[in-house]
C-alpha cells in the first residue's frame, strides 16, 4: 500500500503541522470577497483569524458558480455587482497581508483567472501573499494549464474530492496535493446538509492511500456539525454557514461573524481533545 | 484539415473543449465516455436507434427545393433541409433518442434537460415517455414565459417542468440548475445535454447523434443534383443543427456559413452573437468562444428566439471559427422575424425563429454570390411555439 504525506513545505503545510489523523484540528473560514464590500471582507478576515481560522477562504464571485449553492451564489452576486473584481481582490490581499499571517487561499472558478490572464494572475497572486489555490472546475486533468506557472510560485493548488470519486482518482488527488486534500462531504453544492456517514467514509477511502491531512468542506454549518465532522477528519471548512450571517448583519456582519467563528473554533478543539 | 478526428481524447477540439466541471461530475462524465465509446460501436446500438429515428422520429426527413423563395433570392437554388418535420417538430429528437436509449443502456431510471426555446425539453420529455424514464426539465421563469405552448406539450408528457428563477431566467441559468441538480444526483440520472456544449464528451456525442441531418442531406442533394452544394447555411445557438449539417461536409469544399442571433444588433449589448463578438473562455464545463466582460464574468445574451439565448457556443465551432472553416454571422430580431414571415407567405412554411436567423441570412448570401449557387440551409424546427410571441412583435409593430 502507498502511502503519501506531505510533500513540500509551504505555508498552508506550516499551519497545517500539528495535523495529523487524531490530533489537533483545522478550522477553514470562507468568505466571498466583496460582499457586502471589499472593506467589511478584510474586517472580517481579520477578526476571522483573531477568532482561531487557521486557513481563510477568500471567494472570487464568479458569476455562474456551478458547485455552490443558493447562498454563495446570492454572495456572488452581490460581490459582483459591488465591484469585486480578481485585480481588487488581489489588493485587497495585498492590504491584508500587512497585519495578517493566516494562510490565505482563494476560491474561484477557472474563468476569472483565465480572463484576467493566467501568467500574471498567478504570478501577482503569488506576489501579494496567496497561499493557494481552490478551483472548483479545475479538476486535476485540466491543471496544466496552471502547472507551470504555480510550480514557480510559492502558490499550490488544492485538489478537491467527492463522495463519488473512483479510488483512481482518489490516488491521482493525494499525488497532486501538497499540504492537504479538501474532501466534499456530500454530493451536491455547497450549502447542502452533508451526511457524516459519506463523510467518514470518503475520509476512510482516502486515508487509504495516504497520510496526507484531509479537511472536509460543503455541508458542515453549526457548530455541532464543525465538531462531528472535525472528530472525522483533519479538518473542516465553513463557508455557506458563514456567507448566511454576512448576508444578515451586512456590514455589520463583522462582530456576529466573530463570535460564530469563535464557536466553531471551541466545537473544533472539543473534537481535538475528544480524540487525543 | 481533417476535422473528423476531433476531439483528442482528452475532449479538445484543438484549444477548445476540455472538462471544467466540479469534480462530483468526473466520474460521472468518464462513465458516459466509456459507455458511448462502446456502444457507438455496438451494431445493435446503432440498429435500435436507427430504427427509432425512421419509425418513431419520421427520418429521412426531406431536402426540399423552395422555388418561390429561390425566385424571391436570383442568385441562389435553395434547398430547406426539413428538420421540422421530425417528430416533435425539431431537430433535437434526434439527440434526444441517441441519448435516452443510451441512458436506458447505462442503466439510468431518470433523465434531466435544460431548455430555453422548449424544443429540447419537449423532445428529452417525449423520448422519456417513450422509454419510461423518469423526466425533469429545468427551464428560466422567462423561457416559459416566451414559450408557453412547449411548457404545456412537456407536462402533458409526463414531464416536470422546474422553473428557473435566479439572473435572466433564460438559457444559461437553466444549463446552471440542470448541472446543480446534476452534481447531486449523478448515480441515478443522465443529463440529457441539449446542444454541442457542455463538458467532454457532450460536444462529441451531440454532434454524432445531429450529424444524420448533414449525412442525409448529402446523399439526397447528390442523388437530386449529382454534384455538392456551394453553401451550408444554419443558426448557431449552442450550435447543434449547424454541425449536424456542417459535419458530414467538412472534408468537402463546401463553403458554410453559421448564423448567430444578432438581437438588437452588434453595436447593442443586446445580442447572442458568441462567435462573432465574444473571447475563450470557460461556461458550463468548457473552453470555447464566450459572451463575457474583461473581468470573466459571464454577460447576459440576448435574442428573440429563446433557442438562440445563450452566451456560449459548443467548441467545435470555436474551433471552425478559427481555422476558418466556417464563417459566423449574425442577423437581428427584426431580420428574423421578416424571414420568418417570408418563409410562410412564399413557401407555406412556418419556420422557427431560430431557423428564421439562417433564412435571413440567404438574403446577404444572395448579393455575394454567382447566379445559379446552390444552398441548403437547415430548417432546424417549425414555429408553431413562437406564434404568441410573433403575435406580440406584430401587435407592437402595428400599434
Amino acid at each position: 500500500m502507498k502511502r503519501k504525506t506531505a510533500s513540500k513545505e509551504t505555508a498552508i503545510s506550516r499551519a497545517l503541522s500539528g495535523l495529523r489523523p487524531g490530533g489537533r484540528k483545522a478550522l477553514i473560514c470562507y468568505v466571498c470577497a466583496g460582499d457586502p464590500d471589499l472593506m467589511t471582507t478584510g474586517r472580517l478576515v481579520r477578526v476571522m483569524a483573531e477568532a482561531g481560522a487557521d486557513i481563510i477562504e477568500l471567494g472570487v464571485p464568479f458569476s455562474d458558480p456551478l458547485a455552490d449553492g443558493p447562498v454563495i451564489q446570492r454572495a456572488s452576486n452581490r460581490a459582483i455587482g459591488a465591484g469585486a473584481t480578481i485585480s481588487r481582490v488581489l489588493g485587497l490581499v495585498r492590504d491584508i497581508r500587512r497585519d495578517v499571517e493566516v494562510p490565505l487561499v482563494l476560491m474561484t472558478y477557472a474563468n476569472p483567472i483565465f480572463a484576467y490572464g493566467v501568467s500574471r494572475f498567478v504570478q501577482e497572486a503569488g506576489t501579494y501573499g496567496v497561499d493557494g489555490l481552490i478551483i472548483p472546475d479545475l479538476p486535476v486533468e485540466e491543471w496544466p494549464v496552471l502547472d507551470d506557472h504555480v510550480q514557480a510560485s510559492s502558490m499550490e493548488i488544492i485538489p478537491m474530492l467527492a463522495p463519488n470519486s473512483p479510488d483512481a482518482r482518489l490516488r491521482l488527488a493525494v499525488d497532486r496535493a501538497t499540504s492537504f486534500v479538501y474532501c466534499v462531504s456530500v454530493l451536491g453544492t455547497s450549502g447542502t446538509r452533508g451526511h457524516l456517514d459519506t463523510a467518514r467514509s470518503l475520509v476512510a477511502r482516502v486515508r487509504h492511500f495516504s497520510d496526507i491531512p484531509l479537511v472536509l468542506g460543503f455541508g458542515v454549518g453549526e457548530p455541532s456539525g464543525a465538531r462531528r465532522y472535525a472528530q472525522v477528519a483533519d479538518g473542516v471548512v465553513v463557508g455557506s454557514a458563514i456567507v448566511r450571517q454576512v448576508e444578515r448583519y451586512g456590514r455589520d456582519s463583522v462582530r456576529p461573524v466573530a463570535r460564530f467563528v469563535s464557536q466553531l473554533r471551541a466545537a473544533v478543539d472539543e473534537a481535538s481533545s475528544s480524540h487525543v | 484539415m481533417n476535422n473528423v478526428t476531433l476531439p483528442d481524447a482528452s475532449g479538445y477540439f484543438g484549444a477548445y473543449g476540455g472538462r471544467f466541471v466540479p469534480e462530483a461530475l468526473m466520474p460521472a462524465l468518464m462513465e458516459l465516455e466509456e459507455a458511448y465509446n462502446t456502444y457507438s460501436i455496438d451494431p445493435s446500438f446503432a440498429l435500435e436507434l436507427e430504427a427509432c429515428l425512421r419509425d418513431y422520429a419520421g427520418r429521412p426527413t426531406p431536402l426540399y427545393f423552395a422555388p418561390s423563395l429561390s425566385e424571391s433570392l436570383p442568385a441562389l437554388q435553395v434547398y430547406l433541409k426539413r428538420e421540422d418535420l421530425n417528430h416533435t417538430g425539431a431537430h433535437k429528437i434526434n439527440n434526444a433518442l441517441g441519448q435516452c436509449l443510451l441512458a436506458r443502456r447505462m442503466g439510468k431510471k431518470r433523465v434531466i434537460a435544460e431548455t430555453g426555446a422548449g424544443q429540447h425539453g419537449v423532445a428529452t420529455s417525449t423520448v422519456a415517455a417513450l422509454l419510461g424514464l423518469q423526466c425533469q426539465v429545468y427551464m428560466g421563469e422567462e423561457d416559459m414565459r416566451r414559450q408557453a405552448v412547449n411548457v404545456l406539450r412537456m407536462r402533458v408528457l409526463g414531464a416536470e417542468v422546474i422553473p428557473v428563477k435566479t439572473g435572466t431566467k433564460t438559457l444559461k441559468e437553466a444549463v446552471n440548475e440542470a448541472i446543480r441538480d446534476w452534481v447531486s444526483s449523478v448515480n441515478d440520472t443522465h443529463y440529457v445535454i441539449g446542444s454541442v456544449v457542455g463538458p467532454h464528451p457532450y460536444p462529441m456525442m451531440v454532434r454524432d447523434f445531429q450529424s444524420v441531418i448533414g449525412r442525409e442531406a448529402r446523399e439526397q442533394f447528390l442523388a437530386l443534383r449529382g454534384c455538392l452544394p456551394g453553401y451550408l447555411v444554419a443558426s448557431v445557438g449552442g450550435g447543434s443543427n449547424a454541425i449536424g449539417l456542417f459535419h458530414p461536409f467538412l472534408g468537402d469544399p463546401v463553403k458554410m456559413v453559421g448564423v448567430e442571433a444578432g438581437g438588437y444588433g452588434l453595436t447593442t449589448s443586446m445580442h447572442a452573437a458568441t462567435l462573432s463578438l465574444g473571447r475563450p473562455g470557460i461556461l458550463h464545463g468548457t473552453f470555447s468562444y464566450l459572451l463575457q466582460d474583461k473581468d470573466g464574468q459571464v454577460l447576459t445574451a440576448h435574442s428573440i428566439s429563446a433557442g438562440l439565448d445563450y452566451p456560449g457556443v459548443g467548441p467545435e465551432h470555436s474551433y471552425l471559427k478559427d481555422a476558418h472553416r466556417v464563417e459566423y454571422r449574425a442577423i437581428t430580431d427584426t431580420r428574423a422575424l421578416a424571414a420568418f414571415h417570408k418563409l410562410a407567405r412564399l413557401e407555406g412554411i412556418i419556420p422557427a425563429l431560430e431557423s428564421a436567423h439562417a433564412l435571413a441570412f440567404l438574403e446577404d448570401l444572395a448579393l455575394v454570390c454567382p447566379p445559379g449557387t446552390s444552398v441548403i440551409a437547415c430548417l432546424s424546427g417549425r414555429g408553431d411555439k413562437d406564434m404568441d410571441l410573433v403575435s406580440g412583435h406584430d401587435q407592437v409593430l402595428e400599434g
